[in-house]
């Protein structure tokens, strides 16, 4: 009789905490998927076009403006953007996101000590995007660029070196 | 493991508390038909938990409301899904709700001491009624926002009180808007939550305080909560949540097109459990309307709510109980007689409900030249030789794209048949017509006889003043300006129009030559240019 009661008992208990989970798991898959998945919405994948290759003088860095398309979440952002770039030659052009690699603040180019310099944390970047000094862990990052009838044309996304 | 748990126990007692809940002494008699508080109670939570989760990714203004809403259930994994719960969810928790207190009243559950369970009762029917009042609303599609047009109206009608109740609806003389939507978000997500859990909180201790109420003819030594009756509880609950993930997964959530204040041929109604009230209100016509929007509901609240002082005999076993159960069962042949009557002479939706999600019509997808070419295909009146679809005095074009040489189609479009005139239509136009009689796909062929008339317009605009020498639409064109699809997610309509006559005070640096387009052209080139989606 006690024996009884207590296969009983654990029967119970068992269906308890089965369908409990199962229940739980039914709300916690969905919310995980929604939550850590990323959008389906397609980011931008055209190139930019970023500026002139002629205004751009050899050997100097130079930030220019340029205008990009983002999607954010569910809207389109036409927005401006900036990055420093570097023309080599007739045909090759550096281009640098601007932020520091460190924590993302606006680093500027000294002309003086012939530097970027990032005022937050005194990171240091050659002119060709090598560390120099100071915290920043890489590189700057920089865009791919393309040349096209006398355009220079940024990859949609920035690439890490 | 019994370490931790002894520590936790010495130190926050957590393990006696849910001791002492579970072991909780029941009647005898309670068993399944006593379920259904617990699975209003699991209800709640999981609104609570797919609302949260919408929110992280809803922006609760008008026009954005709309748009995260759709990016939640087209471009989020799972959107549809958590969307599909809460919406069922809260059809799912009404009708628990209704049948917890169904089964109360049919008991005698209310009698005394348990008057003021069943009064907090009634209150959580009326604060469950009133997430799904003020949750229709914020989808902004057609659907909600007339709706809620109607809604407001009928609350407007109290008499003395009614400008006051509009006020505090943020609806000064019956218009819905940016205030309106602020205080219905604001009531759903922040005032009724909080009011939920107190009240919840409050009904739950006095369930606890005076014990789950017993049968009348029930004097056997009482068991414990746990394992038996929360098992029951828990299959209860699992029964419910099983029935809304097949409904979320298999029953379409509306999405219709967003809010039009414009759009009179929308015909609103309400969710399905307020209908019954919606037939009431065509019963009372003229001064009496007030009679069926507004006192009915109000006596029959009040009716639910005395309900304890209403009926004070003793408690009598359920079979007995045949005033209850008649009452019971004349309110749901009367609710449900209304709702059927309410389905049956509603004319159908001129919107289908998922409108918004629908997939972009062919039009919307095609290069701008050849939605162009359509309506010189239509200006020209090629049709009345060259039937669409049947065979004519000219051969049917929708079979195959032409075979014939360039040079023999413009030709032929100069003078398609001995004496007739000729079309009035330039060269560039008639290039146009050529290539896409030649070179059309599938998706043109299906914008051919579908494409509105208004888009045909503005596509003809377009193609006539060139724009794809600049412009990139729909894949074709040229990249000297910015890209047009999509604009209507980044621009108004006011600032197109104006951006054409002056584009350099629009958009300082602009290149773009001014257009100065009659008002026919600029109103059907701006609502072209703002329909192509990204």
């Amino acid at each position: 009789m006690e024996n009884q009661e207590t296969t009983r008992r654990s029967f119970y208990s068992a269906f308890i905490y089965g369908l409990g989970a199962i229940i739980s798991a039914g709300l916690a898959l969905p919310a995980a998927a929604y939550l850590l998945i990323k959008p389906k919405s397609q980011q931008a994948k055209q190139w930019v076009d970023a500026a002139d290759l002629n205004s751009l003088r050899p050997g100097e860095p130079q930030e220019i403006v340029f205008r990009r398309s983002r999607v954010d979440g569910w809207r389109v952002l036409n927005e401006k953007s900036t990055a420093w770039v570097v023309r080599l030659d007739d045909q090759n052009v550096v281009a640098y996101s601007p932020q520091c690699t460190h924590l993302a603040c606006a680093y500027h180019w000294d002309d003086s000590s012939h530097k970027f310099i990032c005022p937050c944390h005194a990171s240091e970047f050659s002119i060709d995007g090598k560390v120099l000094a100071g915290p920043a862990p890489r590189p700057l990052d920089r865009y791919a660029t393309r040349v096209d009838n006398g355009k220079l044309l940024f990859s949609p996304t920035v690439q890490k070196t | 493991m019994r370490p931790i748990l002894d520590w936790l126990e010495e130190r926050t007692g957590v393990e006696s508390a849910i001791k002492h809940f579970l072991y909780e002494d029941i009647p005898d008699s309670a068993g399944w038909h006593q379920v259904l508080g617990s699975v209003a109670l699991f209800a709640f939570l999981t609104q609570a938990f797919t609302g949260i989760l919408l929110a992280f990714n809803y922006a609760p203004t008008p026009g954005d409301a709309y748009d995260s809403l759709r990016y939640i259930v087209t471009e989020l994994t799972g959107g549809r899904l958590i969307r599909g719960l809460h919406h069922w969810g809260a059809s799912l928790m009404i009708i628990v709700v209704v049948l917890h207190m169904a089964q109360v009243f049919l008991w005698g559950a209310y009698k005394k001491p348990r008057e003021a369970t069943w009064m907090v009762g009634c209150i959580l029917l009326l604060v469950t009624l009133a997430y799904g009042l003020t949750g229709y609303l914020l989808p902004w599609d057609n659907r909600a926002y007339w709706g809620t047009v109607v809604t407001t109206q009928i609350a407007s009608q109290a008499p003395g009180a009614g400008p006051y109740i509009l006020r505090l609806l943020g609806s000064e003389g019956g218009a819905i808007g940016v205030v309106t939507f602020a205080r219905f978000y604001a009531v759903h997500v922040l005032l009724l939550p909080p009011l939920t859990m107190l009240l919840v909180g409050i009904h739950v201790f006095l369930v606890r305080k005076h014990g789950v109420a017993p049968a009348a003819d029930d004097f056997k030594p009482k068991k414990k909560f746990y394992p038996e009756q929360v098992f029951k509880d828990t299959v209860a609950t699992f029964l419910w949540f099983a029935v809304l993930v097949g409904m979320a997964i298999i029953v379409k959530v509306p999405l219709g097109r967003t809010a039009d204040p414009t759009d009179t041929s929308f015909i609103p109604r309400p969710e399905w459990y307020f209908l019954f009230l919606f037939q009431i209100l065509k019963v009372f016509e003229g001064p009496l309307e007030i009679v069926g929007s507004l006192v009915l509901p109000t006596l029959a609240i009040l009716a639910l709510f005395l309900a304890p002082f209403i009926d004070r005999a003793k408690l009598v076993a359920i079979r007995q109980r045949t005033g209850a159960i008649a009452l019971v069962t004349l309110a749901a042949i009367g609710w449900a007689g209304l709702t059927a009557r309410a389905v049956a002479t509603t004319p159908p939706s001129t919107e289908s409900p998922d409108a918004g999600l629908a997939q972009v019509e062919p039009w919307r997808g095609i290069p701008p030249e050849s939605l162009a070419a359509i309506g010189y295909f239509r200006k020209a009146n090629c049709g009345s030789c060259h039937v669409l679809g049947k065979s004519g005095a000219g051969p049917d074009l929708t079979v195959a794209p032409s075979q014939k040489p360039a040079d023999w189609l413009m030709q032929h479009f100069r003078q398609p048949a001995p004496n007739a005139p000729a079309p009035p239509l330039n060269g560039i136009q008639l290039k146009a017509l050529a290539t896409f009689v030649a070179k059309r796909g599938d998706k043109e062929l299906a914008a051919w006889t579908s494409a509105p008339e208004a888009a045909v317009e503005g596509a003809m605009v377009y193609h006539t003043s060139q724009c794809a020498v600049c412009h990139m639409l729909n894949g074709s064109g040229q990249k000297v300006g910015p890209p047009l699809n999509g604009l209507a997610d980044h621009r108004a309509r006011d600032w197109v129009q104006g951006h054409f006559g002056e584009p350099a005070k629009f958009s300082p640096g602009s290149t773009m030559p001014a257009y100065k387009f009659n008002s026919r052209d600029l109103d059907s080139i701006t609502s072209y240019l703002l329909e192509i989606p990204k």
